[in-house]
């Protein structure tokens, strides 16, 4: 458990030597001083960026574990299942009125749009851990705030805020400053804090919600710590990288032949190794030799649809 | 110790009464047998007594204390409950499981001594030692249901409520598993048993409530209530009681 932790803290030092280094331009380890040129491109553009994949990976992968143990349900993920679309939605209005020139409106509204998809997922699944009812209402919300992002989008007063809605959608950390990690700072370490709190009553509801709350679990309280945690932790990530999903999916399920099953156990390192897998990503999409950056966003997903895929053939005898 | 007293608990849900004016004083060191037909009110009395439901008139109480005005961990110190669901979520190992039934005892700070000692005696007093390492889904459907027993066990609960929890176990371990039971009660601590089996509860029962459609048919020393003339009411059947040559007493349907 220490060893787990200690490794991927390891391993989390290394992926963000190399976000910093790595890129279009290649900068040496000497030339990271101030009195070199190249040192702007390490201090203005790159540890912002690096810093801001560390944060929204930590959120995204601590998220996934936490919905995961609360809903009782190894495939659930807040970038499948409508809460990023929720936050998107909720971002996307703040675009089309053009108030994302305002530093703390955007990431208000996604706040807002991941709390209320989290909730609506809570009160239709969370307290009878019932897989299809997870699925279906996971589906039916996705659904519901693509289909009114689409209309923003359409509906756009100009060509280009459509296209600046198109292209935040698509997810990625380029050009983000100490301005971007500024706001997403504070909130996402605030979420991370209300979902740590969750840990051992998520343990208690391995046995289902009428132990738990024999045991002594507040149910009420535990499903405002996870709407709360859920529309921190997403609504900022959400805010400053639009949706990149999967990564609160794959972690835990990475996390757990390591860690052992047990919901608590994981949220740590599932944290720490959502943070690993991001900054990774993040650094090869700019590694790629590809003519314009890919988008992380996309990245992300052709990782994750394979393993998404991978997962139900492995668990389809223990759902039929 | 105190009584765990159902003081008139009327309950309705969904539109249908469920419980209509129960009382019933269950004592410590004796077990107790919740009897009747299906959807006779078993669980839901369960459930009230366990403070999962809130009675619409009457309460449970623990002692002159209402149960749902009890601080949840001193609660849950006090009442173990063995839900009829078998479901564990999660594939942790049998220690781990056992462990959770420390949830109310244990501090912000890990475990002590006690509850090592606790979950070490409820893996004992369930036969589960042996297999303390083993992931849950390994584990076949008798095993699980001792283990989930442990769990409870390993609360030491003064109380012990438990629905239908002989479900799913093979006769060698439903008599093990009464035998352990009636262990606990003898050590003073009370127990409530929902059971569906006659014949098993006639032989457990030191007290029993026969109910049906929410109402108490017959409640009292388990002799006195699972006589055939109340067992007809709530049943619907006729049953033939008697008793084995090791003066067991049995109740054998017969005839519905």
């Amino acid at each position: 458990m220490k060893r787990l932790t200690i490794g991927l803290i390891v391993l989390l030092l290394l992926a963000a030597a190399l976000s910093v280094a790595a890129g279009k331009v290649w900068v040496p380890f000497d030339a990271w001083t101030a009195d070199d040129p190249r040192s702007i491109i390490i201090v203005e553009l790159r540890l912002p960026r690096t810093v801001l994949a560390l944060l929204v990976g930590s959120a995204l992968g601590l998220s996934g574990a936490v919905m995961q143990g609360y809903l009782r349900n190894p495939l659930a993920d807040p970038g499948l299942f409508g809460v990023s679309s929720g936050a998107a939605f909720g971002a996307v209005v703040a675009l089309y009125f053009g108030y994302a020139a305002q530093m703390w409106l955007l990431p208000g509204f996604a706040l807002v749009g991941a709390g209320v998809t989290m909730t609506l997922l809570a009160l239709i699944a969370g307290r009878s851990g019932s897989l299809i009812l997870f699925t279906l209402g996971g589906m039916i919300l996705t659904s519901i705030t693509g289909s009114l992002t689409a209309l923003a989008i359409s509906l756009a007063p100009t060509p280009f805020v459509s296209s600046q809605i198109v292209t935040w959608l698509m997810g990625a950390l380029t050009d983000r400053s100490w301005d971007d990690v500024l706001v997403a700072a504070p909130l996402i370490a605030a979420g991370m804090g209300l979902l740590a709190l969750t840990a051992r009553s998520l343990d208690a509801l391995t046995l289902g919600e009428a132990a738990a709350r024999s045991m002594g679990v507040n149910p009420t309280r535990l499903q405002r710590l996870v709407i709360f945690g859920i529309a921190l932790t997403v609504g900022a990530s959400v805010a400053s990288a639009g949706i990149i999903g999967f990564v609160g999916l794959i972690v835990p399920h990475m996390v757990r032949p390591l860690a052992g099953n047990r919901p608590s156990a994981i949220l740590l390192p599932s944290a720490l190794a959502g943070a690993v897998l991001l900054t990774l990503a993040d650094s090869l999409v700019r590694l790629a030799p590809t003519v314009s950056e890919l988008r992380l966003g996309i990245a992300m997903s052709m990782l994750g649809g394979p393993f998404f895929l991978y997962l139900l053939i492995a668990m389809r005898r223990r759902l039929a | 110790m105190t009584d765990l007293v159902a003081d008139a608990i009327t309950l309705t849900l969904g539109g249908k009464r469920v419980l209509d004016a129960v009382s019933f004083a269950f004592r410590p060191g004796r077990v107790t047998v919740l009897l009747g037909a299906n959807g006779a009110g078993k669980s839901s009395l369960l459930a009230c007594l366990a403070a999962l439901r809130r009675p619409d008139a009457g309460a449970a109480r623990l002692g002159s204390e209402d149960v749902h005005a009890i601080d949840r961990r001193a609660r849950a110190r006090a009442i173990g409950l063995l839900p009829q669901s078998a479901d564990v979520h999660w594939d942790i190992d049998v220690a781990t499981l056992v462990g959770l039934g420390r949830f109310a005892h244990r501090g912000r700070w890990g475990e002590t001594q006690a509850d090592r000692d606790a979950v070490a005696a409820a893996l004992a007093a369930t036969d589960m030692t042996a297999l303390a390492d083993r992931g849950v889904e390994r584990l076949s459907g008798g095993e699980r249901g001792r283990v989930l027993l442990a769990r409870v066990l390993a609360g030491e609960p003064d109380w012990l409520l438990a629905d239908e929890p002989l479900a799913s176990l093979d006769p060698a371990h439903q008599l093990d598993v009464l035998a352990r039971l009636r262990g606990v009660a003898s050590g003073g601590r009370g127990v409530v048993l929902v059971l569906h089996d006659l014949h098993l509860a006639a032989r457990v029962a030191d007290d029993a409530v026969l109910l049906k459609d929410g109402r108490i048919v017959a409640a009292g020393a388990a002799d006195d209530v699972l006589t055939a003339p109340a067992i007809a009411e709530a049943y619907g059947i006729d049953v033939e009681i008697g008793h084995t040559a090791q003066g067991h007493r049995y109740i054998l349907p017969v005839a519905r």
